[in-house]
């Protein structure tokens, strides 16, 4: 039996009315992989602050080797033993240093001395990357590295502290195949030094190449702990999306005449083709996990990024936007993902949020008509239910749903061709996201609608047709007629590989 | 409490205007002389020139960014105009056209160096700045120009600043005084206005708040977020070669150490205009009243004989203090909100 180098009991914690942890009880075993997995919004990432010291817990305790851990900045959770490594690689190296220092920059901090001795630093730096087997010149500089290589140096000055407990967030994300797996043998061999580690990850080849446990995470709460070999990536899957059926029953309707035909398109050089048409008076729901390119087909439709073979057509005429302006004009409306940084100005009121890539039609010789902003703006507050004291109120006053609320009514405000809506219910409750899936369903007639989503609840809600992506292949489509849950949760967690060897 | 944060409100709001008023009242009373209409023109007059230079900051800080060559800009344009009509002999109009496209250019070129280059904004107008400082000087052989200055060349400077050119910097127009209200006070004035529809009435500078606000969530609505910055930009360069017309054509020389507060002044101004009225960002009348303040202060003081060495620590006090309202009492009032 493996002793418990870590243990969660109990631990909740909220952001105002937002309960992001309730009653989290986990345990980290010394010499073993925990992976953790939860779908955007679970409540991970926050779990990960907590143990790392970026926020406090509001109840609950945490003990390390039976003593109590109340670590109260990064810092001091770094001096206690538990390291973190996050996922973007470069918060965790100093690009213009040499190797040498990044390793040592922790000694730097809190050495007595006022010179540096760069050869002591040197030296000193060769051990460690000769016991982390790194296989690299401590002189070269950083910023002369691959992404695995500075990945690799964050892990390695983490070790440096020998450290009790090893947090590694989604650190393959951005690795290649042979990168990830020189990460997995130097996590081999710390994980027989007896370190507990906790490993954030989606990825099944990784999941199954190096956990030794499953720990599920959905809307803050464990919802399964899977230890028994062969583990249960299914059934962790289905822990982590929930598999409660929706109580909105959707009535698929007919499709009208096809508005965009997406042909072979490859989102990389030598990736798996996607076809797909999406058809007026239609809604799709995309889904798929993180990094399964949902993002990056939402992106390619805006005209953000472009596909690296493929053609996209939009009623009969070619479509390859240059940027969102032109994408615009084509007639394709785009809600974008995570509204704090792609879709809400703070500075503005609701008015001027809403009407935002309208103004022109609320102009005249380019003077804003305000009055008739303000009324398009009403009746958008009151079709969509968003709950403020009048249309003048400050974007930052709104909650969240309202908030998402009003950057979802910005582009329902005009008609358009395509409406493109990613992960249009981030961050919000179950009210707003009826509401605004209703409104989405009952306009649908208009236009084409493709909706990203993670959340499978989420895509059996609003959906007419549900497409899988994984791997950036598009894996299956069912009609949202008494659908299989099994073999939908099987494709977005990529038992069907058959497909992506082809 | 609910009393209490109300008066916070009408602090940030209206504070800074009760200051202006309370200065105006307590020099009227104090200080022989400052009440008057010659008085007050002389304010405006005082500051013109850096008002019309702030106007175009204003602008770009609006786009979250920052133009430190106004100053330099400025002056080059004086030395510029000075250049065309007593060297190359040229008449007013053409003087001050080529300044204006100078003004223009310099100010694409600073747009492109940020958006296209990616040089961080403070970086690209501060090598801008140097390089106009330098540049400006080497026409002349880093002298001043003015009519019969010898020629590098052999032989005398024969042109002259031409009357329509003077009449720019020092014309007054009657109103209800003989000649009260200069030119250059009038152009501030209009500046202003004109700025401050742009700015605040058009669908144009709706999104240039926006994009200062969320750059990408502007680029996602469709926003031209290059074209808007580089915009911007242009408009402090033309805004600031304006004002080294007018400060050429009151000097009547091409001087080459004048204007060399503009910067410093201007962008105090614009910075002073974030606490007019609450708005805790920039804008044209908050930026136009900032420059009066600062000018309104000086005038009194020095009515009532403060060294004039005591100039430059009174305007720091002044944007400090309103630096603090700013962002003091409004951030206060923002972190409530959550």
């Amino acid at each position: 039996m493996n002793t418990i180098v870590c243990k969660v009991s109990g631990l909740e914690k909220a952001f105002g009315p937002n309960r992001v942890l309730r009653n989290i009880d986990l345990e980290l075993p010394s010499g073993q992989v925990t992976v953790l997995m939860g779908a955007n919004g679970a409540g991970k990432s926050t779990l990960v602050k907590v143990l790392c010291g970026v926020h406090e817990p509001d109840t609950g305790q945490i003990t390390l080797f039976d003593q109590p851990f109340t670590p109260h900045s990064p810092r001091d959770a770094f001096a206690k033993g538990v390291v973190t490594v996050h996922q973007s690689i470069n918060d965790g190296v100093a690009p213009d240093l040499d190797v040498a220092s990044n390793l040592m920059i922790d000694r730097l901090t809190e050495s007595r001395g006022f010179f540096l001795s760069d050869r002591a630093l040197r030296r000193e730096a060769r051990k460690i990357a000769e016991a982390m087997q790194l296989g690299l010149d401590v002189r070269a500089p950083v910023s002369s590295l691959g992404v695995a290589d500075r990945q690799m140096i964050a892990i390695a000055r983490a070790m440096v502290r020998e450290p009790k407990v090893l947090i590694l967030d989604e650190p393959t994300s951005s690795l290649s195949a042979a990168e990830s797996e020189r990460l997995f043998t130097l996590i081999d061999r710390l994980r027989a030094t007896g370190v507990a580690i906790l490993y954030i990850s989606h990825r099944r080849s990784d999941i199954q190449r190096i956990a030794d446990r499953i720990v599920s995470m959905r809307d803050g709460r464990i919802a399964g702990v899977f230890e028994e070999t062969p583990l249960d990536y299914e059934g962790a899957v289905t822990a982590m999306l929930g598999h409660a059926m929706t109580d909105v029953p959707v009535r698929p309707t007919a499709p009208g005449a096809p508005v965009l035909h997406i042909e072979n398109l490859s989102m990389q050089p030598g990736g798996p083709a996607i076809n797909l048409t999406a058809h007026k008076n239609e809604v799709i729901a995309v889904t798929g996990l993180l990094g399964s390119g949902k993002s990056r087909l939402a992106s390619i439709l805006f005209g953000l990024e472009k596909p690296a073979i493929g053609r996209l057509t939009l009623n009969g005429a070619p479509y390859a936007p240059a940027n969102p302006a032109e994408a615009i004009r084509a007639g394709v409306h785009f809600s974008p993902k995570d509204r704090a940084s792609n879709g809400v100005v703070p500075e503005f009121d609701i008015t001027n949020n809403l009407t935002l890539p309208f103004l022109k039609n609320f102009s005249r010789l380019s003077m804003l008509g305000r009055g008739g902003q303000r009324a398009a703006t009403r009746s958008m507050i009151e079709t969509l239910g968003v709950v403020c004291q009048g249309e003048t109120d400050g974007i930052g006053t709104l909650s969240g749903g309202n908030q998402q609320k009003v950057m979802v009514g910005r582009w329902l405000s005009q008609p358009c061709a395509l409406l493109v809506l990613d992960e249009p219910f981030q961050g919000v409750d179950i009210k707003a996201r009826r509401d605004i899936g209703e409104h989405i369903r009952q306009t649908a007639g208009q236009r084409a609608t493709i909706v990203f989503v993670a959340e499978i609840d989420e895509a059996l809600e609003i959906a007419d047709r549900i497409v899988v992506l994984n791997e950036q292949a598009l894996v299956g489509e069912h009609k949202n007629e008494n659908i299989e849950l099994a073999t939908l949760m099987a494709q977005i967690s990529g038992r069907s590989e058959a497909i992506l060897g082809a | 409490m609910q009393k209490n944060s109300n008066l916070i409100h009408f602090a940030i709001r209206y504070g800074f205007l009760l200051l202006l008023a309370g200065l105006v009242l307590y020099f009227s009373i104090f200080a022989p002389g400052f009440a008057g209409p010659r008085s007050a023109v002389f304010v405006f007059q005082s500051v013109a020139i850096t008002g019309i230079l702030a106007l175009g900051v204003t602008c770009t800080l609006v786009v979250d960014g920052f133009d430190l060559s106004i100053g330099s800009v400025a002056t080059s344009a004086l030395m510029m105009s000075a250049y065309f009509m007593v060297i190359l002999e040229q008449p007013a109009w053409v003087a001050v056209l080529a300044c204006l496209a100078m003004g223009a250019f310099v100010g694409l070129v600073n747009g492109l160096l940020i958006v296209k280059m990616r040089v961080p904004d403070l970086l690209a107008t501060l090598g801008m700045m140097f390089l106009l400082i330098g540049l400006q000087r080497i026409p002349t052989e880093g002298r001043s120009i003015s009519t019969g200055m010898a020629l590098p060349g052999g032989g005398n400077a024969e042109g002259t600043f031409s009357a329509a050119f003077l009449w720019l910097g020092r014309h007054r127009f009657d109103f209800f005084l003989e000649k009260l209200i200069p030119v250059p006070v009038i152009i501030f004035v209009l500046l202003g206005v004109l700025i401050w529809i742009f700015l605040h009435l058009t669908r144009h500078g709706r999104l240039m708040y926006a994009i200062g606000s969320n750059e990408r969530a502007s680029e996602l609505a469709g926003a031209n977020v290059q074209g808007y910055k580089i915009a911007a930009y242009m408009i402090s360069g033309v805004t600031a070669s304006i004002g080294g017309i007018l400060l050429a054509a009151r000097l009547g020389r091409g001087d080459v150490a004048s204007g060399n507060n503009l910067l410093l002044d201007s962008v105090a101004a614009a910075l002073i205009g974030f606490a007019v009225l609450g708005a805790a960002k920039p804008n044209a009348f908050g930026t136009a009243v900032g420059a009066i303040f600062v000018g309104i202060l000086l005038q009194g003081l020095t009515m009532m004989n403060a060294p004039y060495y005591t100039q430059d620590f009174v305007k720091g006090a002044v944007l400090v203090v309103a630096l603090v309202f700013t962002f003091a009492l409004s951030g206060r009032k923002r972190g409530s909100g959550h």
